[in-house]
């Protein structure tokens, strides 16, 4: 099973001192957060996409570069890539680029964005938001897995004998994961394709996420990939982690109440309660965790919201420092315990090359 | 005799409220209304101020807490609605409109809705029809033609009284008679359980 970090890339002011980090000092930050996620033990680290304020990553495959350079064995994916307002040509050539920059070392999760102005400012219409999703995938999918494609669609220009390049590294695409919190037609997506799909898991009951990942789950069996426990399932999750649970609730609550998203509604207290956030103590962390597994059984891959809401930089690897040592072993540990041999591990690029190479001998 | 379920919003804010009173009221005479008809109603009342900080936690997150859930879905899955809100401002109450605000979009579309107004003077009454009356079309609801309005002096004068009366009595009879000339409300389609196939989303592309 794969751990790691996601981050949003909100420049949200630090509610205890006042004062907003400058959008250079929290991109840096961003950076040295993805390093410390290698450093300390973890496996993937996940950047969203934005492209208004109060965020700054707007083009994730340049900052995963850079990432990507400075580590060595990090997996890197993206939380998520805006596949309703991207041209699709586009993050073919992008991530296709990353990927041979990263040694294979990336995937992404595809997302539609739920920013009304940025379809507009990108040309296009937010109720055509699960066609866009729809349309732009099938076309991403031919530009990466046929050399040369004649394409015509309603939402782009048409293409003819169009080649992407550069072709995927060693002709194996990134393996695409599918996110949503409500919409049955992107798990039904995920489930066609046999991709991966992705639950954010945070802000949100956890019965979102119980329904998607079960319906993706029938889906993927009723399209042949496997049984249903043996789709391929990420988690998002959003952890404060102190060893005492009292100074966890503490020192995280002025960032609670303030928070963007979901600050001055509900107490901490109710959120935790209504939602996966979890602020506590190692053990606590470690016991919710693993209760996740009962509600949409064994998955592949959990990533944590922890650095949000204008959490200042020493406090964030300090949370990766107790995620390294106090929190992912256990995990590790717990989940391998209870999974079924039959069950899958998250693709990484050398499994899905083997996997097309097994595939090419059978056929032969 | 068949049993449908009558949901019933106040929007009352004071306890004893006279909005909670008028919603009792109407409640009152439509169970009577659909009994002559041979149907049985089981009114289930919402009183919105006991949901006030649930309902301003659902605008900030975006769901309902699990202790709002049961009263979104008694609302949504009724045959039949009784809303009376406070007028306040030339209007239906913001904690009204709050909870309006948060039910799912198809909740009450098709669903019989009688509309009850309360307020201190009977100069407020048209709110009724320039502002509950077009919130409820919006909603795709399906408006009883008499909205019953009480003003506080509707409650004291003998002669104003048995007119209040005679206005309940023939708003329950309106949506009684809608409410006998349907069949009950199904279920709510689950979207997980008969999905789009997936070609078929591929061809709608």
């Amino acid at each position: 099973m794969q751990f790691g970090v996601f981050s949003v890339s909100d420049i949200t002011p630090d509610p205890t001192t006042g004062r907003t980090p400058t959008e250079a000092e929290r991109l840096q930050a961003v950076l040295r957060i993805a390093e410390k996620t290698e450093e300390v033990g973890l496996d993937v680290f996940a950047l969203g996409e934005h492209h208004n304020p109060p965020f700054f990553s707007s083009s994730p495959t340049t900052t995963l570069a850079w990432i990507a350079a400075r580590t060595q064995r990090l997996q890197l994916s993206t939380a998520t890539t805006l596949i309703t307002t991207n041209d699709p040509v586009k993050i073919a050539e992008d991530y296709a680029m990353l990927q041979h920059l990263a040694g294979g070392r990336v995937d992404l999760t595809l997302g539609r964005g739920n920013t009304g102005p940025v379809y507009p400012w990108f040309g296009q219409d937010i109720r055509q938001g699960i066609p866009l999703a729809i349309e732009n995938y099938a076309l991403l999918r031919r530009l990466w897995d046929e050399e040369i494609v004649d394409w015509e669609g309603k939402f782009r220009t048409p293409l003819q004998g169009f080649t992407s390049t550069p072709r995927p590294l060693d002709g194996v695409a990134p393996f695409v994961w599918h996110g949503s919190i409500r919409s049955p037609e992107i798990a039904e997506q995920a489930a066609y394709y046999g991709d991966g799909f992705f639950h954010n898991h945070i802000f949100w009951p956890a019965d979102h996420t119980r329904r998607m990942v079960d319906f993706y789950r029938r889906r993927f069996e009723h399209y042949g990939h496997g049984d249903a426990d043996q789709a391929i399932v990420g988690l998002g999750g959003q952890v404060f982690v102190r060893k005492n649970s009292q100074d966890a609730v503490r020192e995280f609550r002025p960032y609670f109440d303030e928070a963007p998203v979901y600050g001055h509604g509900p107490s901490l207290e109710d959120f935790a309660r209504e939602t996966p956030l979890t602020v506590g103590s190692p053990q606590q962390v470690i016991d919710r965790t693993l209760g996740f597994r009962e509600y949409v059984g064994d998955y592949q891959r959990q990533l944590f919201l922890v650095d949000h809401a204008g959490l200042p930089l020493k406090t964030v690897l300090e949370q990766l420092d107790m995620l390294g040592e106090e929190v992912v072993p256990v995990l590790r540990q717990e989940f391998a315990a209870r999974k079924p041999a039959h069950v899958p591990d998250a693709p990484t690029h050398a499994s899905l090359v083997a996997a097309r190479d097994g595939k090419v001998e059978v056929t032969v | 005799m068949e049993t449908r379920t009558l949901a019933v919003v106040s929007a009352g804010l004071s306890v004893p409220s006279s909005t909670r009173l008028l919603a009792d009221r109407l409640t009152d005479a439509t169970v009577t209304a659909l009994a002559e008809r041979g149907v049985e109603v089981r009114p289930e009342v919402v009183e919105l101020r006991d949901h006030a900080r649930d309902l301003a936690d659902h605008l900030v997150t975006g769901f309902p807490k699990a202790a709002l859930r049961p009263t979104l879905d008694t609302v949504a899955g009724a045959d039949a609605l009784i809303a009376v809100t406070p007028i306040f401002s030339a209007s239906y109450s913001g904690l009204f409109k709050t909870f309006v605000d948060v039910l799912d979009r198809e909740a009450l579309a098709g669903t019989p809705v009688l509309l009850g107004a309360t307020a201190g003077s009977a100069r407020h009454q048209l709110a009724l029809d320039h502002a509950l009356r077009p919130l409820f079309a919006y909603l795709h609801a399906t408006v009883v033609p008499t909205g019953v309005f009480a003003a506080a002096e509707d409650w004291g004068a003998s002669g104003a009284s048995r007119e209040l009366g005679d206005r309940i009595t023939r708003a329950a009879g309106e949506l009684a008679d809608l409410v006998a000339g349907r069949p009950a409300t199904g279920r709510a389609t689950d979207p997980f359980a008969d999905p789009t196939p997936f070609e078929t989303l591929l061809r709608g592309a």
